[in-house]
């Protein structure tokens, strides 16, 4: 670890610091309907939008006609966006020539996996879709996800702050509001900044560049015999890459252009767009902690939150430097450690430009989040490195987490964290003057079960079956590792991988899928229930008895309630995964 | 419920068209006009012939050349199939892979440890650059077989060693392919 690779940490959790507040106090204004600078140019769109699909924006939704219409929606588009990759080969902008997405169990885990804001990849993307699906399918995919999981973070908060309502604002104008005002004004100025830093913008075909020295490549022939082929050409693939890579990276989406993700020098080219993208993955995330106080009226508790959240990202971040910087000690005749001259560390699966300190710092963020964007292969991180984003993503991604579905996520801990502390004092538990009572806690409790559930279910079935097994790339713990990290982030809608795993066979892409179904939706339903239950309840005015959620012990007994949850849940298979692959590796054991 | 199906397929149509085409098509175009080199990917010609991008490496493996990193896109910096090894920490593979690596490597500078970023695969497979340590390393091969001197190689590195964006950001590195085209010029010389 370095004094400077610190530094970096530790400036880019000072910009997410100041971002908070401004992006904070705007989507409060943006969905209380206030007016904002934007407005002149926004509202006359906003309008026709409105004209064309037929909403009414004072129509008022109960939970659940919010819930029916965010459903209709993601199938709608699902749907959609299955279509569109099954019939590719006919649309337009496609200079490769790009046939059909196939097989059909493909293109259905891409449509779940876009739609619920998971974008994890079972397909390589300059070698499968063209610019037409790139753009209107899955970029799209990361404006209309995100902006999904926004409106249901709001749609929480407003069921915190109203009193004795049915309704939690309308599912449409949440939606509309969340893309033309939040999501669209910074995209557009943001990738523009992208591609001055030199992310691609382009429809042109691939570029075919004569390589300086021609390659001779010894390679297996048709009969087995080695036979000598010579590569003369490099094709460099091309594509409209910095407007879909901004709102992957501030919808917390996580779908690479390429397959190497945020690793390719045409989507993360310089040291400056690294540090900008990990930015826009943490900004809306942060903001929403002082939305949630700003909506709610008590700000102190939107910043216990922050806080709460800011010091479990400074633990795993440590954790992640100071493992990979170790570097590996199985092999010999290298030289791992920093230096002016080399960042040292465990660099296979790193690129030189982003070093040791921040590939480690975007495998946090990522996994805090549900974004899965990558700039470095977590697969080939050391056992306890790669533990970092796989308990991360474990820990429900409530590390400001995904753009609204951490929100909603840290809600539900809150919620069983003032059920703790109010069965430790024996009073019937309040959060921000609401009751907090059977119902609410059931629904909580179903949340957090749920997820589990599909984890630890489906990688118990994948581990004893060869149609499991067959798939991974890397043996011993390492497997169970790759098998664990696939659901976890599917569960998560997390989208980063262990790479290794070989994904697109019908069991995973199936299981994974409806992982990503379950991790998404069946989080939600329960989370609207509680808001709808909460927006109804009278408000209770604090007394001496209430357990205050403004103060540093509120905090820690959050970070408190998020860690026992994970690891009383997970543990075991950790100590059976990283954990143990960690003790063999010091062992000088391999696979 | 109906009306509000009515309103989800007229939405995903409206926003499609909204989001998926008019604001990439609007930013392709904003981008082609104001930052036409960068949005192209970088492209470096030579006597009219397109010889590669400035930020995508390209495999070398003549004595007289600086070598990038290993690669895992495709048969080696394959441009068209970006991706990392996806070894793990503790794979026989990459144990021996590196260990093959960095025989190779120290039979031509015997004793002296092969600086990691130089005997390991990146997460793109397409790095374009190594660090200065693995540059000044293959240095007294360059110097050998360019009959150049020491002095001159080392320059060269310097020269071409890129450090810290805005002096904070990301580490020191040395583009390889610009390194090479520099070698070139200097022979041609």
């Amino acid at each position: 670890m370095t004094a400077n690779g610190w530094f970096q940490i530790l400036l880019f959790l000072l910009l997410v610091f100041l971002v908070t507040k401004p992006l904070g106090i705007f989507m409060a204004r943006v969905f209380s309907k206030e007016r904002t600078f934007l407005d002149p140019v926004l509202r006359p769109i906003e309008r026709l939008l409105y004209r064309v699909t037929g909403v009414d924006e004072e129509h008022e939704m109960p939970w659940t006609e919010y819930a029916i219409a965010m459903l209709l929606f993601s199938v709608v588009s699902m749907l959609l966006l299955y279509l569109m990759q099954r019939v590719q080969g006919l649309l337009p902008f496609n200079p490769q020539k790009f046939a059909a997405v196939t097989p059909a169990h493909v293109a259905f885990n891409t449509a779940a996996s876009f739609t619920t804001n998971t974008n994890w990849q079972a397909y390589a993307g300059e070698a499968t879709m063209s610019y037409f699906t790139q753009m209107a399918g899955l970029a799209y995919h990361n404006f209309i996800s995100a902006a999904v999981g926004i409106a249901l973070a709001i749609a929480f908060i407003r069921g915190i702050a109203r009193r004795q309502m049915k309704t939690i604002g309308n599912f449409w104008v949440d939606l509309v509001r969340c893309c033309l005002w939040v999501l669209l004004p910074f995209c557009i100025v943001g990738a523009l900044f992208l591609v001055s830093q030199g992310v691609v913008q382009n429809l042109r075909p691939y570029d075919t560049a004569k390589l300086l020295e021609p390659q001779h490549i010894q390679q297996a022939g048709a009969d087995g015999k080695p036979v000598v082929n010579t590569v003369a050409d490099q094709t460099i693939a091309q594509g409209p890459v910095a407007s879909q890579e901004i709102i992957k990276e501030f919808g917390t989406n996580g779908g690479g252009f390429f397959n190497a993700n945020s690793a390719h020098p045409f989507e993360n080219p310089t040291p400056l767009t690294n540090l900008f993208e990990m930015f826009c993955i943490f900004a809306i995330s942060a903001g929403l902690t002082y939305t949630l106080g700003r909506m709610t009226g008590s700000q102190r508790h939107g910043w216990a939150v922050w806080a709460a959240m800011a010091i479990l990202f400074v633990v795993g971040v440590t954790a992640a430097y100071w493992a990979e910087a170790r570097g590996n000690p199985l092999l010999a005749g290298v030289n791992q450690h920093a230096s002016t001259l080399q960042a040292g560390g465990n660099m296979e699966g790193k690129d030189v430009r982003f070093g040791i300190a921040n590939s480690a710092l975007w495998a946090t963020v990522t996994t805090d989040t549900s974004c899965g964007a990558v700039n470095s292969a977590h697969d080939s991180f050391t056992p306890l490195g790669g533990l970092v984003p796989l308990a991360n993503m474990m820990l429900s991604e409530t590390v400001f987490g995904g753009v609204g579905s951490g929100m909603y996520g840290v809600l539900i801990y809150v919620v069983l964290a003032v059920f703790i502390a109010g069965l430790m004092v024996g009073r019937t538990p309040e959060y921000l003057g609401k009751k907090i009572e059977a119902y609410d806690v059931k629904m909580a409790m179903l949340v957090t079960l749920v997820f589990p559930l599909v984890i630890l279910g489906f990688s118990s079935v994948s581990v004893v079956k060869d149609f499991g097994t067959s798939s991974i790339a890397n043996p011993g713990p390492h497997g169970l590792s790759e098998i664990l990290y696939a659901y976890t982030e599917g569960a998560g809608n997390n989208g980063s991988a262990f790479g290794g795993l070989t994904v697109n066979t019908l069991w995973y892409d199936t299981t994974i899928g409806i992982t990503m179904l379950v991790g998404r939706f069946l989080m939600i339903i329960p989370m609207l229930a509680i808001a709808g239950s909460l927006a109804q309840k009278k408000y209770v005015p604090p007394s001496l008895g209430t357990f205050p959620v403004t103060t540093p012990l509120f905090s820690v007994l959050l970070i408190g309630v998020i860690l026992i949850v994970g690891a009383l849940t997970f543990f075991p298979a950790l100590s059976l995964g990283p954990i143990l692959e960690h003790l063999l590796m010091l062992a000088g054991k391999t696979f | 419920m109906k009306k509000n199906l009515l309103t989800a397929i007229w939405m995903t149509i409206a926003t499609t068209i909204l989001l998926g085409i008019v604001y990439p098509l609007t930013v392709t175009v904003i981008a082609q006009m104001f930052f036409h080199d960068k949005a192209n990917g970088q492209l470096i010609e030579q006597d009219g012939q397109v010889i590669g991008s400035r930020i995508i490496g390209q495999p070398f493996t003549s004595a007289g050349y600086f070598h990038s990193r290993p690669s895992a896109a495709g048969t080696g910096y394959d441009a068209a199939n970006s991706s990392p090894s996806n070894l793990g920490p503790t794979n026989q593979k990459l144990i021996d892979r590196v260990k093959n690596d960095v025989a190779a490597l120290q039979a031509e500078n015997p004793g002296v440890p092969v600086p990691i970023d130089l005997v390991t695969s990146s997460g793109s497979g397409l790095d374009p650059d190594i660090s200065p340590a693995a540059a000044y390393f293959q240095a007294p091969r360059i110097v050998r077989q360019r009959h150049m001197s020491d002095e001159q190689v080392r320059q060269l590195i310097a020269a071409h060693t890129e450090q810290r964006q805005l002096g904070i950001l990301g580490e020191p590195r040395v583009n390889v392919l610009e390194l090479n085209l520099a070698l070139d010029r200097a022979a041609g010389k």
